[in-house]
């Protein structure tokens, strides 16, 4: 069994760790840093840290206004808050006006599984690919959430980072090093490619050796970037081995899976089999449960693998 | 209370009535834009950039000069003619505005145009932006490089943010507003438009806003309230907000939409509409003759 931490715990210690290694560095929260664990920036950083209520437009609007002078604010709250009640703030500021605001979209996919469809978020990554100027970044493990908050942190412009609330998977020690915009093979194959992001990596690479048990040689691709995407790597992983599976806790529409399909489908068609919530809310559960009843499990990606081969050999 | 002398007061009328005609000339050269909103709020902004405001156009990343955020962004024609004739830009590029290439955008673009702080158009923003941006100014200095040890000096600026007052119909619009009485932002002053009017009609019959002075006070902030036609006023409502400390300040300026000319005075079809040829040349008239009567 593979070493599990929590992705809160590690978001927070990381967001310390940047705000220690740079004095730009502040921390807005719409009144849920005891969630998203900003709070240990809070106990870090008092006087660099701003509590606006349980309001997230203003949240956005008020690191807006921090950028403006030139220090580097995170806003914390829900993922979903962004991307929807926020959205029109982060499109008219963020995206239109290029502030250099970080939004930390905590509880992101289906990780706040018990309180249900109302807290998760399932769209936030096909709504803000669709902005221009947008950076996304979503980590897979708590080291790639250490890795990939300074280079957040240094990054000129807007970024949504997408969070996991939940314990996961430990997936990479000290040696991994991603840069935003580069997508990073974790394990080489010929047959398909499964191109994955978030939580959906570890259950790739398990699916991976599950695959490879059947004889099919699976590279896994991840897209710790989903925009900028970095095209050259799908490409060439469409080219090389043929077929492709996305993997991602989101909906099938528009995000990673999405991206995947516009840019081979331009460039290089191949079998496409998406893997994701399909077009659906959920429900309240245990996360497992739920990931499993709603199309994300180790299973789902071992199938959908399957598919996209078949239709690759016709 | 300073006193502000005639000849200041002059000018900075006559400024405001040649800035109204600026706009007429912008909005009928290609037929769009937004005149009501404007003239209503031409002796605040005059006021503002040509005396109150510390900025230096030459210097527009001068990281202590006094930011205005213009809310309403719908009403930037005015905004433009201010910033030109301050030195921001050529004045003889007004005519471009809303037209392809131009640097002079439908709604403020800080990108686009030198002196615009903020993005604005959509409603709202302002107050919750200036809220962020107060707070920020009021920490201590950071240097550029993230090394060097911080300064014990906050800045001296102040932020100034212009809203209308179809636009406080916005929730942010109050989100903001709790939030700086919150943070205590003494450098933080808000100048409400308030014209009475909006796209479709009189504001107290599309969202009725009043009392408003009372419900600025239960927040916490710091209420005047002046005629927003009126320089003096203007200059005294302004320093009187200097001097407030530890809470937020809003000048409600009572104003007309249209002001200036009378067949577009409380007229909410002006508030988009653009003037033909004989319109436009009654109303440069009317204003031509009040600049006239204040140069005597």
């Amino acid at each position: 069994m593979a070493k599990v931490m929590s992705m809160r715990e590690a978001y927070g210690a990381a967001l310390v760790a940047v705000g220690k290694a740079n004095e730009k560095v502040v921390a807005l929260s719409a009144d849920v840093s005891n969630s998203d664990y900003s709070f240990m920036f809070e106990a870090a950083f008092p006087s660099r840290f701003f509590n606006v209520g349980i309001a997230e437009q203003s949240l956005v609007d008020m690191a807006v206004g921090f950028a403006s002078t030139g220090r580097i604010p995170f806003a914390n709250t829900f993922a979903f808050l962004f991307a929807t009640r926020a959205l029109e703030m982060v499109r008219t500021h963020l995206c239109y006006g290029k502030a250099n605001v970080k939004l930390m979209g905590a509880y992101a996919g289906l990780s706040d599984s018990f309180d249900g469809p109302t807290h998760n978020s399932i769209s936030d990554v096909s709504i803000m690919r669709s902005l221009p100027h947008m950076t996304i970044v979503v980590p897979s493990d708590p080291i790639a959430v250490a890795k990939l908050l300074p280079k957040i942190a240094d990054w000129e412009g807007p970024v949504y980072c997408r969070l996991n609330r939940n314990e996961v998977p430990v997936l990479f020690d000290e040696t991994y090093a991603p840069e935003i915009g580069k997508a990073m093979v974790h394990r080489n194959g010929k047959d398909l490619t499964i191109v994955c992001a978030g939580l959906m990596v570890s259950r790739s690479l398990a699916a991976a050796e599950q695959l490879a048990e059947e004889g099919i040689s699976a590279r896994v691709l991840e897209m710790h970037t989903i925009k900028p995407f970095d095209q050259q790597a799908v490409l060439a992983a469409a080219e090389e081995t043929g077929a492709l599976v996305t993997a991602e806790e989101h909906t099938v529409l528009g995000g990673l899976g999405g991206a995947v399909a516009e840019v081979t489908a331009a460039e290089c068609p191949v079998p496409v089999v998406r893997v994701g919530i399909n077009d659906r809310f959920a429900e309240s559960g245990p996360y497992d449960e739920i990931l499993e009843a709603y199309g994300m499990g180790v299973s789902h990606v071992v199938l959908a693998a399957r598919a996209a081969l078949k239709s690759k050999r016709k | 209370m300073h006193y502000h002398g005639e000849q200041l007061i002059k000018e900075l009328t006559i400024r405001a009535l040649q800035s109204r005609i600026d706009v007429l000339k912008m909005v009928k050269t290609n037929q769009t834009g937004h005149i009501g909103g404007a003239f209503s709020i031409a002796e605040v902004l005059t006021s503002l950039y040509f005396h109150h405001m510390r900025i230096d156009p030459q210097r527009r990343d001068w990281p202590d000069r006094d930011r205005l955020l213009f809310s309403k962004g719908h009403a930037c024609a005015m905004l433009y003619s201010v910033l030109a004739h301050r030195g921001f830009f050529d004045p003889a590029l007004l005519t471009t505005f809303r037209s392809f290439n131009s640097i002079l955008q439908g709604h403020p673009d800080p990108a686009k145009t030198p002196g615009v702080e903020i993005a604005a158009g959509p409603l709202g923003h302002g107050i919750a932006v200036g809220t962020g941006m107060a707070l920020s100014l009021r920490m201590r200095d950071v240097k550029p490089s993230s090394q060097s040890a911080p300064s014990s000096r906050a800045s001296p600026a102040r932020v100034y943010v212009i809203v209308g007052d179809g636009e406080i119909n916005a929730g942010v619009i109050w989100e903001g507003i709790m939030a700086a009485a919150k943070f205590r932002l003494g450098n933080l002053t808000v100048i409400l438009d308030y014209n009475g009017i909006q796209q479709t009609g009189a504001t107290a019959d599309v969202m009725p806003t009043e009392p408003i002075s009372e419900k600025w006070k239960a927040f916490g902030w710091h209420v005047q309230e002046i005629h927003g036609h009126n320089v003096e006023e203007i200059l005294g409502a302004l320093d009187r907000a200097d001097e407030v400390h530890a809470r937020p300040s809003v000048i409600i300026a009572r104003t007309v939409k249209g002001k200036g000319v009378g067949f577009m005075e409380y007229d909410h079809r002006w508030h988009g509409a653009s003037p033909n040829d004989q319109q436009f040349a009654q109303a440069v008239a009317e204003l031509e003759r009040e600049v006239a009567a204040w140069q005597k």
